[in-house]
Parts: structure tokens; sequence; C-alpha cells
């Protein structure tokens, strides 16, 4: 295959945020996650638990609630008081309204799902009703004396259990009235901690309101006679969230420890019907708080501080080894952060708030297999480019000449012109953008930095001359009549014919640049896309999908190649097919169109296709040169894919030359040593 | 699935074979070798793979062999019968068989059985039976006599169970078949009358049998052409006494009733049998595979050349005689399964598919590991039941039991519960043990003079149950001060309240030494070691010194030479206070039972300060123990942990503080107790130190390779 000399980057310092709020939406098989940034994850459980959309974030929204209602609508509320309803066709917020309470803490979508419930710092717990495109607000119930930090409604919609500080009060629904007011125990470990915070709240259809605190109980009340009927005391620490399975026979908690516990409903003798709520797998996923719990029907979903979301499927639920049947730790996000370009050897790095522009280094010395070399010039940070206003960067992109630079945040979008003068750089906006160009969800240069190409989010394509310092509006393909779906991944043929385009669902369509019309659509698929690249010279498209399919098409025959037929006819190897993180990027060798380089977090491959295709009984991945076997053996051992794992996590890759790679590292020690330090547990002498 | 392979014939030249087919083959001691006797005069050693002969043997012109060839696993002779009496012995290198061992006998000689790991047995045709080795000693010794006259063995076989040799026969008389069992070792022989039900008429053909622990399968095939079952019990239950068995109908019709010879059976396995003959009245001879338990036929082979109605089975080959040769067809057999019975092959497992690997479903039950049981004994011992019985009603075994327990006496419990735990568990076996254990104490209360201990203890053992399943149970075992059965309930449950661990404390403290050597405690690994130092001193310097504490640097100058100077004091404390069974109930009971300090310590205080400080002592002996070694472990299996034990001091010197330091024999006892308090916080905080420390390092180390944050390396891809 080669030898390359790959410029092993780990400088990119991006630390995920924490995640506040899971919400699972059982009709759709979706979560949302929330993040401490305000940033809003869906992920499509169904399709290997690909992030196929998200919201980015904004300063002052933090979220502290996110819940579904009416079916597929998503709300989030936070800390600025405002309750807010995503857009999940169009990928942006339909609108934000002010609930005046104060910052929200809380918030539940009533079982039927028409209406929803918020508690305020100001003690006030408010209905709204969930109209269609709208919310509209209905009443206040009695208001309480401190904040409602957690929310429960009954099942059948008649009463809400709210938890308070110190105590739990239950709520008649129509009358607005508190009916019970449960007083919990402040005390720890015999010790009377200042105040006992009620983080979730769990109202059961038999009666049972079940509350975790500050204190480290997970408490049984009775809500008729507001009685405590039962207390496990399960963690020295607070216990922070609480999630209940559909049939209610088992929950899941979890504490500030990074610990969670699952309960289950279990029956005590065989005579009575009586059940017993039991304490019976506790699992540590987490290294700090696990500041949120979600229950799907096969699965415990976790999240937290140490922003790993963590899937835990209930084995006795799953019935046949698979992907839902594996453990899943998921850090990064399944899109790209980073671009390149590949002339002057760029990275630009896209952080929430801020870019970083790197000059990357070079060598003159050669080595063999392993070495690191001297280096003759270091990597430079030639720019910090700070976004203005509180939004968070959506997307950002270097031209492959290196002299332009674009990012885009929820409402705006910002183009830079950049000048390299010796050592020195000099950045210019260009101003006056064009009142369409407010928000792109991906922008993208052509190979001869020429064009740009933005996808907004009202699924429309806008295409754009660039002059020099000036720029020029070229055209802008609609989406198809009746469809809104925003696009979210492109790709541009190198000969700058082509561009191709991709939602989350419908398949991906390819336009013809030079008589600027739809050229074809590649019939849909159904997982989403999580890549695409155009090859050089035979214009084929790659596609990458969720379920590790990939797909090879040829745009001017309008066809699957040849290749594609063969992968898709002999399958692809078992192991290739249980990775478990999507591809992110694809690209091409500039002298052998026969490889195809792609990576996900935790290798990377080239797919050379000339080579025949591996089957179950052959070794995909084998990292050992074959240092002893003569070429005979190898080159019967040799399949297409060549996987290495010697970058991980990877967040990017790619060919800088036929000689350079280019791979952005970001070891999880890096991400932990910037977080804050988690309870610290004393080891000995306890 | 059932399957035959390619037949191929064994022999190329046509077997002398008379009307009558072939005498018998017979394995030798060789696998893969085989004794084909036919019924003139010769015996052929076969090896079935090579499909060719390696000795063959002839008795003189005149002389007729009466009896197939058998070999002696024991010695690898070959032993054969001829004109009824004469017995012959030889080995390969012989080749005449007119200069080999002989041995003429008073009686005729039906068979000769020999089979791997005991010696041959001769049956005569009277039906009596003798081993070799005696008759060889004894040729001419008086046969006896036990059927009667008029009576012919039909058949025979051979079987070992559990080691023990065991010989069938069956005889007929005017239409009556008798079964024999003959018990080699016990010398015990059971006849039975074989019942043929409604088909009074017919004509048995052919037998096989196979055997499990307690039954001899017997499988007839009759003139009618069904397969009938009879079960035959290996032990009777009244021996000398004729019994009747009837048989069960367990195929139809498999072959043509009213075949003119050449039917022939044989068991090829739990399921599936073989059965040679014309399957319709004008079609030719088939051999043909039956699964029973699915009725369904599994595999069928045309013989158009005719059978002499003879087929052997050994290994994975079944022997025939078609036309003029031997021939040997392969049989392979996969487990049955429905889906297989049903024609439909079970899928080649997908690797995406493959089954889940084993875990606790908290949801179906508790009793991990007993999953293993597969149903069909189960299954057999019910068909069994009904067949001699047929009058159990179809209630639950569990319901069952429940009644039994109400009136039955302790003795008889016992054997019935027995019988209840071997079958298959089900997933409320936990509950359905709970509620036997509650039915047994609730007949206790009623009549006190009940006290059921065997059941009890046997069902404790079973693993599922735990306090809240029968409370009640160790309030019994407390009232009648039961140890063992305390212990056992200490070890077993996860549940058990603490008032309830404090009560068996109490008892075991209080309970007298006297009382406890006569009861039967489960020692466990306690006696190993403390018996060991009862004789033996302790080096008392060393050992405080591994555990990181020396006693010079002590600010307790005073006490330490208080405690120096009495030597024959260290001496009693380094002894273990109590006696070894004592010991066990204490350690292996109590130390590792589940407890919560909040319930415990009110409890505590209601122990009399004598037994506090003497178990103080104990713990105080069972940490200097721990302290012995680089581990800080005790011996044994499950002993229980230093924390266990430290957290047990504390909670007794918690509790009852304030008695026990107004007892003066308890003083020295504290002293020690501070000291090695102490050294434990010595220990942690060092640790805590060191920990810290470490910590620290792996920082810089981090810093360290922070650094490396950008290089360029060489990567060969191969």
């Amino acid at each position: 295959m080669g030898e390359f000399n790959v410029h092993r980057v780990r400088f990119f310092n991006y630390v995920p945020s924490g995640i506040r709020c899971v919400a699972y939406n059982n009709q759709s098989n979706r979560l949302a996650v929330s993040r401490t940034d305000g940033t809003v994850e869906i992920y499509n459980l169904s399709a290997n638990y690909f992030q196929e959309k998200f919201f980015p974030g904004h300063e002052s929204r933090a979220t502290e609630a996110l819940c579904w209602a009416k079916g597929q609508r998503l709300f989030s509320a936070g800390l600025n008081g405002e309750i807010i309803e995503y857009d999940l066709q169009a990928l942006n917020i339909k609108y934000a309204m002010d609930a005046f309470g104060g910052p929200i803490w809380s918030m539940a979508a009533s079982p039927s799902g028409s209406q929803l419930l918020i508690g305020c710092e100001d003690g006030s717990v408010k209905l709204f009703q969930i109209i269609p495109d709208k919310i509209q607000f209905e009443r206040n119930f009695d208001r309480q004396k401190s904040r409602i930090l957690s929310l429960s409604w009954h099942p059948s919609g008649t009463h809400i259990a709210a938890g308070s500080i110190d105590y739990i009060s239950v709520f008649d629904v129509k009358s607005g009235s508190a009916i019970h007011k449960m007083l919990v125990d402040r005390q720890y470990m015999n010790v009377s901690k200042r105040k006992c915070i009620i983080w979730g709240v769990a109202f059961l259809s038999d009666g049972t309101v079940i509350s975790v605190d500050s204190a480290g109980k997970v408490q049984f009340w009775d809500s008729a006679t507001g009685t405590l009927v039962k207390n496990h005391l399960i963690a020295n620490a607070d216990v922070q969230s609480i999630a209940v399975s559909d049939q209610e026979d088992s929950f899941v908690v979890g504490t500030a420890e990074g610990t969670i516990f699952h309960f289950q409903l279990v029956s005590v003798t065989s005579s009575s019907s009586e059940k017993q709520w039991v304490r019976t797998k506790p699992f540590q996923h987490h290294t700090h708080d696990v500041r949120t719990v979600a229950h799907s029907p096969t699965a415990l979903i976790s999240g937290g501080t140490d922003t790993h979301l963590v899937i835990r499927p209930l084995m006795e639920k799953v019935e046949v080894k698979n992907y839902d049947a594996a453990l899943r730790k998921i850090t990064f996000p399944h899109r790209r952060l980073i671009s390149c370009s590949k002339k002057r050897q760029l990275l630009l790095f896209q952080f929430s708030h801020h870019l970083d522009l790197w000059r990357l280094g070079s060598t003159v010395a050669t080595g063999k297999h392993g070495d690191t070399l001297p280096l003759s010039k270091d990597a430079d940070h030639l720019l910090h480019l700070k976004t203005k206003g509180p939004e968070n960067i959506i997307c950002s992109c270097i031209s492959p000449c290196g002299s332009w630079i674009a990012y885009s945040t929820a409402s705006r979008f910002f183009l830079y012109r950049l000048n390299y003068e010796h050592d020195s750089i000099s950045l210019q906006r260009v101003s006056k953008m064009p009142a369409f160009l407010r928000s792109a969800l991906q922008i993208l240069f052509s190979e001869d930095s020429t064009k740009l190409f933005v996808a907004s989010n009202q699924g429309s394509l806008h295409v754009i001359r660039l002059l020099e310092g000036s720029f020029k509006h070229l055209h802008t393909f609609q989406p198809q009549s009746g469809t809104v779906e925003s696009m979210c991944l492109l790709a541009v043929s190198p000969d700058g014919n082509w561009l191709a385009a991709s939602g989350t669902s419908a398949g991906v369509h390819v336009y013809n640049v030079k008589r600027l019309k739809l050229h074809c659509t590649v019939p849909a698929y159904n997982f989403p896309v999580t890549a695409l690249a155009i090859a050089p010279n035979t214009n084929n498209l790659v596609i990458a999908h969720s379920d590790q399919q990939i797909f090879e098409y040829s745009i001017p025959d309008k066809q699957y190649t040849e290749w594609s037929r063969t992968v898709q006819k002999q399958g692809f190897h078992h192991l290739w097919l249980q990775r478990d993180t999507p591809i992110t990027h694809i690209s091409f060798h500039p002298k052998r169109p026969m490889y195809i380089l792609v990576h996900d977090a935790y290798m990377f491959c080239i797919i050379d296709k000339s080579l025949p295709l591996p089957n179950d009984k052959t070794l995909l991945y084998n990292p050992l040169p074959p240092t002893n076997e003569s070429d005979v053996i190898r080159r019967r051992t040799a399949h297409a894919f060549k996987i290495s794992k010697i970058y991980k996590p990877l967040l990017f890759m790619d060919l800088l030359d036929e000689r350079t790679l280019v791979a952005v590292e970001r070891p999880l020690d890096d991400i932990i040593a910037q977080l804050p330090p988690p309870i610290k547990k004393k080891k000995f002498g306890t | 699935m059932a399957a035959l392979e390619e037949e191929f014939t064994l022999s190329a030249v046509p077997l002398g074979a008379g009307p009558d087919g072939l005498l018998g083959v017979e394995q030798s001691d060789k696998t893969d070798q085989f004794l084909v006797t036919d019924s003139g005069r010769t015996v052929i050693l076969y090896k079935v793979s090579d499909q060719k002969p390696l000795g063959s043997w002839s008795v003189k012109q005149g002389q007729i062999i009466t009896c197939p060839a058998v070999c002696n696993f024991q010695t690898g002779e070959y032993i054969v019968v001829h004109d009824h009496k004469v017995l012959r012995l030889w080995n390969n290198e012989d080749v005449n068989l007119d200069k080999v061992f002989k041995a003429t006998l008073s009686a005729e000689v039906y068979r000769i059985h020999s089979i791997q790991g005991t010696e041959p047995l001769v049956l005569f045709k009277e039906g009596a039976v003798c081993g070799l080795e005696a008759l060889l000693a004894e040729p001419q010794q008086k046969i006896e006599t036990v059927i009667s006259d008029e009576e012919v063995i039909k058949w025979t076989k051979f079987f070992m169970v559990f080691r023990h040799p065991v010989l069938i026969f069956i005889t007929e008389k005017h239409g009556n078949y008798f079964a024999y069992v003959q018990m080699f070792n016990s010398r015990i022989l059971s006849k039975y009358t074989l019942l043929l039900g409604q088909e009074e008429k017919s004509v048995i053909q052919s037998f096989t049998a196979s055997v499990d622990r307690k039954f001899i399968s017997l499988m007839s095939l009759s003139s009618d052409g069904c397969i009938y079952e009879t079960l035959i019990p290996i032990h009777p239950s009244d021996p000398g006494k004729s019994q009747k068995v009837v048989r069960s109908l367990v195929l139809k019709t498999v072959v043509s009733g009213n075949a003119r010879n050449g039917v022939a059976l044989t068991i090829l396995d739990q399921d599936h049998i073989a059965v040679l003959g014309p399957p319709l009245p004008a079609s030719k001879e088939c051999l043909s595979i039956w699964n029973t338990k699915f009725q369904t036929l599994q595999i069928s082979k045309e013989l158009p050349q005719g059978t002499s109605g003879q087929l052997w089975y050994y290994g994975e080959n079944l022997f025939m005689l078609h036309g003029k040769f031997l021939t040997v067809i392969p049989y392979k057999c996969e487990v049955s399964s429905l889906a297989g019975a049903l024609g439909k092959l079970k899928h080649s497992q997908d690797p995406g598919t493959h089954s889940m690997s084993h875990f606790v479903n908290w949801e179906t039950s508790q009793g991990h590991g007993f999953e293993s049981q597969n149903s069909e004994p189960s299954k057999r011992i019910l068909r069994r039941r009904k067949s001699e019985t047929s009058v159990e009603p179809e209630v639950p075994a569990s319901k069952q039991l429940l009644s039994t327990i109400k009136k039955d006496s302790e003795k008889h419990i016992e054997v019935e519960l027995r019988k209840f735990l071997a079958i298959k568990r089900t997933p409320d076996f936990h509950t359905v043990i709970g509620d036997i254990v509650m039915g047994l104490l609730g007949r206790w209360k009623t009549e006190p003079s009940f006290y059921p201990r065997n059941s009890l203890m046997q069902l404790i053992q079973t693993h599922v149950l735990s306090y809240s399943l029968c409370p009640g149970l160790m309030e019994v075992a407390l009232e009648k001060t039961d140890v063992q059965m305390l212990q056992l309930c200490l070890q077993q449950f996860p549940d058990i309240p603490e008032a309830v661990t404090c009560a068996c404390l109490k008892i075991f403290l209080s309970i007298g030494d006297d009382i406890l050597q006569k009861a039967d405690v489960n020692m466990e690994s306690v006696s190993a070691y403390s018996d060991a130092v009862q004789d033996e001193h302790m080096e008392e310097q060393s050992e405080i010194l591994q555990n990181g504490f020396n006693p010079e640097e002590d600010n307790c100058d005073t006490c330490d030479k208080e405690l120096s100077e009495k030597s024959q004091d260290t001496l009693e404390t380094t002894l273990c206070p109590v006696i070894p069974k004592k010991a066990a109930l204490l350690r292996n009971a109590i130390l590792r039972s589940a407890y919560s300090e909040t319930f415990l310590l009110p409890h505590l205080k209601d122990i009399p300060a004598q037994h506090i400080t003497l178990f103080l002592q104990y713990l105080y002996f069972l940490y200097l123990k721990c302290s012995e070694n680089a581990t800080m472990t005790l011996p044994g299996i499950h002993p229980p942990t230093l924390n266990q034990i430290m957290d047990w001091i504390c909670l007794l010197l918690d509790a009852n503080f304030t008695v026990v330091v107004m007892i003066p024999e308890a003083k020295r006892l504290l002293l020690s107790l501070y000291k090695f308090v102490k050294s434990q916080i010595c220990i942690c905080s060092e640790l805590n130190k060191i920990e810290v420390s470490f910590r620290e390092l792996q920082k810089l180390s981090q810093e360290k390779n922070n650094r490396e944050l950008y290089s360029i390396e060489v990567l060969e891809l191969f």
C-alpha cells in the first residue's frame, strides 16, 4: 500500500459539553440530548444510534428540561425562563416563549401529550396547552415556597407530583391546588445537611411517588395518604435523576458518583401477587455526575458531566446478539468539526464560539515505519477567530486554497478573506452578505476555490461565485416542491461540475453546477447518510450510511458502479458492520483512483477496489506487518480493506498529497483532564 | 436428522450362510474390528474401515458352532461354543481351533455375553447364568435349571448399569412371554410376565432393549407390525415374586403385518430405532430409521436382495445380511429437535445473531445455574409413571407435596421432598420452595412434636430461599436452639433482619461448649488453623511490624510495658478464646452476614457483658491471625475480610463501651484494641499519602504526554 508521512495532530483541544437532559421518544425511537451549552442533539436509535440532527447552542440558553409532546414535537426549557419548540424538519428553533416565572427548572408533558407543565424558580407550576404551531398559557397551580426542581404526571393525567427543596407536593390538576405535602428527611448519614433537594420525582399509576434527592435517597411515597412507604439509601452523594419504564416494572436512577442503579418490580411470593421494588443492578459507566437518565424499552440511557452518552441494553430484553445488545458510549459528535486546506497545509478547527487556524509543520527527514521524524518547522497557530454574539457556530469551512474562511451561526453568515504575506497573515471580512445568506447548515468551497456552496436551513442550496474580495450570487437550487427537509451534507466533484447534497432521510440529490439544474437523485436508503464524497476523474459518488454500508454511484451513468454492486452482492465483513461509530469523512488518493480513504472515530481504512473483498472467514483487521511471510501468502491474504487503528479517537483524517496524511486525534485523557474533578472517593480508611 | 450413509459389503466371498443367516456379529477389543460367526463352522474377524478380514477360524468337519463368538475384553481372547457344550478359547495368534484351549461343560449353552468392563457371562439354555471364570475353574459343575419345561429362550441382552452387570432374557411358553432380569452382582433374579394387551394373538418377532438408571426399556416388534415398549425395573420392588408388566404402543405398523420372515429392530439412541422388514406386504425389504419421539420415519433404504431378518448395531454401523453378503451401513444422527423432525432444518448461525450468554434475569428466577438439567428425563419419568400405575392425577408436584406435608409422617415427607427436588426447576421455583417451608412450619405450629429438621435443611440447601420467603423459619430454629440450621440460614439467606442476626449471635455465644460438641456444625476451614494455634505461640513482635506498626514508637509506653511484663497474658490473648465449633459459628455465619449498623446497634446492647468480652477477644484473635500474612487475609475458603472483623469490633464497642470499660478483665483487651486501631489509622494515612503521590505522578506523566501535541510519523500500510 505504501508509506505515508502522517501529521499526527493532538492540539485540537475540543471538549464536548456535559449532557444535561435526555428525552426518549418511544414512537420514533429517537433520543433527544441537550448539553450544558444549550445544544440539542437528536439520535436515531433505529439507525445505529446515529446523531442525525442537532440544534446549535446559545450562551444564554442553558436547558434544564427537555421533553417530547404531542407525538414528535420537541420542547426545551431553561434558566433564561423561556420555553422553546424545535422545528425538526428545518432544524431551527420554531419559537421561544417567556413563561414569566423566572428560570425554569423542570418540565413535563402530560400523558396525552396535549399539555405542558413547567416548574419555575419562583415556586410556580404553570400549565400550558399545546396547540398546533404554538403553546398557550392556561393557568398557574398553587404557588410553592421554593423552586420546583422536578415534575411528574400521574399516568391518568389527574394529579402531578412536584419536587421542590425539602418537600414534594402533590397537586390536583383540575383544581390546581396542592393536596399533599410530603416532607423529606434532611438527615444524611446522621448529619443534618442544610437542605434536601428533590432532584427527580416519578408518579406511578398505582399512586406511588418515587423521589430521588440530594441526600442519596430513593424514596417511595403513597400519594393518597402522603406517607413514606420505603426508603433506599443508595449513595453518599446526590441522586440526580430518575426515569421509569413505560410498563412501570423497572426504573433507573443516576447518582453524582457516576453510578446508575436499576430497580425492578419483583414478585415476593408465589401465593400472593404482591410485588416489591428491588434494587437489582448497579452500573458504573460514568466518572462524573449522572445528570440525566432515560429508560427505553430495551435499554438504560444515561448522560452527565463527563460528556459521554451511555446506552446500556437490558440483556433480558434483547433477544439476539446484534447491534442493540452492545453497550454504547457516544462521546464525539457524528459530524466533522475540522476542515483542511490541502494546498497550504492548514487546518481549521471549529469550537462552539471560536475558530482556530493552524499551519502544519514540516520535516526534511525520512524514516521507516514507526519512526517519529524530527521537525524542521513546528505547527503554527495562525488565527483565533472569535464569534460575535452568544450563538454557537453551526458549521465552518476553509477553502482548499486557504484564502477563504466561512462560518455560520443560527442567525448570521460570515465570510473572511485571508491574505498571506511572508509569515504574517491578515484577515478581512467580506461585508454586505445578502439577506438570504443568514444561516447555513453546511458550507463547502469548490476545489479551485472559486465557488462557495451553502446549504441553508430551508432546504435550498446557494451557489456563490467568489471574486477577489467580493462575491456574486449565481444560483439557488430550491428544494423539490413539498419537501422542507434541510440538507446537512454536501460534496462537490474536483472538476467542479457536480454537487451532491443529502438530508437526513431522503436520498442524495446530485446537481449539475454548470447547467444549474438537478441531475439525478440517488435512491433513498433506510439509513441516514453519514458522509459523502465525489471521486476525481470518474465522478463516482461514494456514500457512507449509518449502518456501515458504503455505496459507490456513478454520476455520469446515473447508476451504481460495478464495484458497488459486487460489494452489495457479497456483503461487508461482519466485523465491519459491527463497528459502532459512523464514518464521518471520505477522501481519495490523488494519484490512485482505486483507493478510497474512510475513517470513523476508532479506525481509518483505505479501501483498495482492485483487491478482492474480504469474506467472513478472512481476518478483517491485521495490524501486524507480514514480515516473515512470502509475497505469495501476502497477496493471497490481502483484501480490499486496509485498516489501521493507530490513531484514536480519530476526529479527522485526510490525504494532503499522495505521500502525506493528516490525522487529528483527541485523546480521552485530555478531555477528562479538562473536566472538573469527580467526587473524590476515599480508598483507604473508610 | 438421522441419516444413512453409503453401504458397503464386508465379505467379497459369499458367506456360507444357511437359511438362518448369521449366528452373530460381535465387537472385538479393538474398535473397528468385529467378529462375524456364520451358522456353519467359521468365525471371521473383520476390520470394517478396511472392508477386509483379518483372520478366520473354523471348527472341524462334523462339528458345528452353536453360539456366536465373542471377545473377552479383559483378556483379549475369543470364545466360541460348538456342539452346544464345548467351549473354545483362543487369540489372534492361534491358527487352528482344534489345538486351542477346550472345556466341555455339563449343560447346553444358549449365549455367551461379553461387554467392556466385566468378565463374560455364559447363559445356559435352562436359564442359569454363570461367570466365565467360575465356569472355567470347574467346567463340569452342575448347572441348575431356572426356567420351566417347554420355556424357550428367545432373546437376551447384557448391560452394565452403574458398573453392575445386568442380564435380561426373554422366554416363550405357549405364546406367553416372560422376562427375566438377572442382577449378576446381587444374584437377584426377577421374573416378569409380559402382558400383550389386546393383541393377545400376536407373536413377537424381534426384541431390542436399552437401559437407563432405573429401567430397561424393552422394545418388541410384533407380528402385527407394531412396535411396543415395555418398561422393566432393574431394581425390583419385590424380588422373588412374579410380576406383570404391560407394554405400550410406540409405533404403529412399521412393517407389514404378515411378513414371512426377516423383521428385526434395534434401538439406535434415545429417540431412534432401526427396523428391518418390508413396509408393505408386497414390497421389498427395507431398512428404516424411525423417530419414536415424533413418530416419524426419518430415512429408509430398500434392500432388494432380501435379508435374513437380523440386524446388529455397534458404534455407528448397522450390520445386516443383504442377499448373500454381509453389509455395513454407517448411520449418523444429530440431536433430534422439533424443527428437525418436521423437516425444517435449523438455520445455520448467522454471525450477527449469536445466542445470548447466560445472565441473571431478575424477572424470572434467581435459581441460576440449575437450568442445565434438561427437560427430557422428567418427561420420561412421567410417561413411565403413567404406564406403571396410570392412576396418578394430574396435579402440580408442588401442590401434591403440600398436601403430603399436611398429613404424612416426617419420613414420608422427606422422601417425597427428595423426589420433588430431583425434577426440573420451574421459573417460580424459589417461591414454591418458600411455600413448602411455610407449609412445614404451619404444621409444626399445630403439632409441636413434628419437627421436620432434615426436610428443612434440605430445602435451605437449595440456595433459593431467603428470609422474607419463609419468615418464621429462623424463629423456630432459635426456639429449638438448632445451631446447625441457624448457621445454614445465616450463610444462605441474603436478607436476615438485624434483630434475628443478633439473636443468633446471642445463642452462639451463650450455648454451652458441651452441647455444641454434640451438634453437627459446618466447620469449613476453621479447625484447620485454630487447632494448630492452640499449642503454638505467636511471635507478637514480628506480626505487628508487618502491619506497618512498631510498638517501640508507641506513645502508650506504660501500658506497653505492662503488657510485655505479663508474658503469660500475651499468651492468653494469642490463643483462640473459643472452641473451634463456636469459632466456626461465629466466623462463618455471623461475621459474614449482611447488616445495617443503625439497626444492629440497639440489639447488640442486649448481649451480656461477658459474652461481649468473649466475642471481642475472638475478634481480636482473628485480627491477629489476619495480620500474620502480607495479604491480610484469613486462611480458608470464604474467610471474613479484615474489614468485616474491624466493623464488628467497632460495632461491639460502640454498643457496649460503657459496660466493657467497667469490666476489669476487659481492660487489657481494650488496651490492645486501642493499639491496633491506632496502627490501622497509621496505615490508612500512609496509604492515602501514597495514593496522592501516585496521582501527582500520574499528572506529571500526563503533562509529559501533552507536550507531544504534534509530530510527524511514518506509517506504512500493508
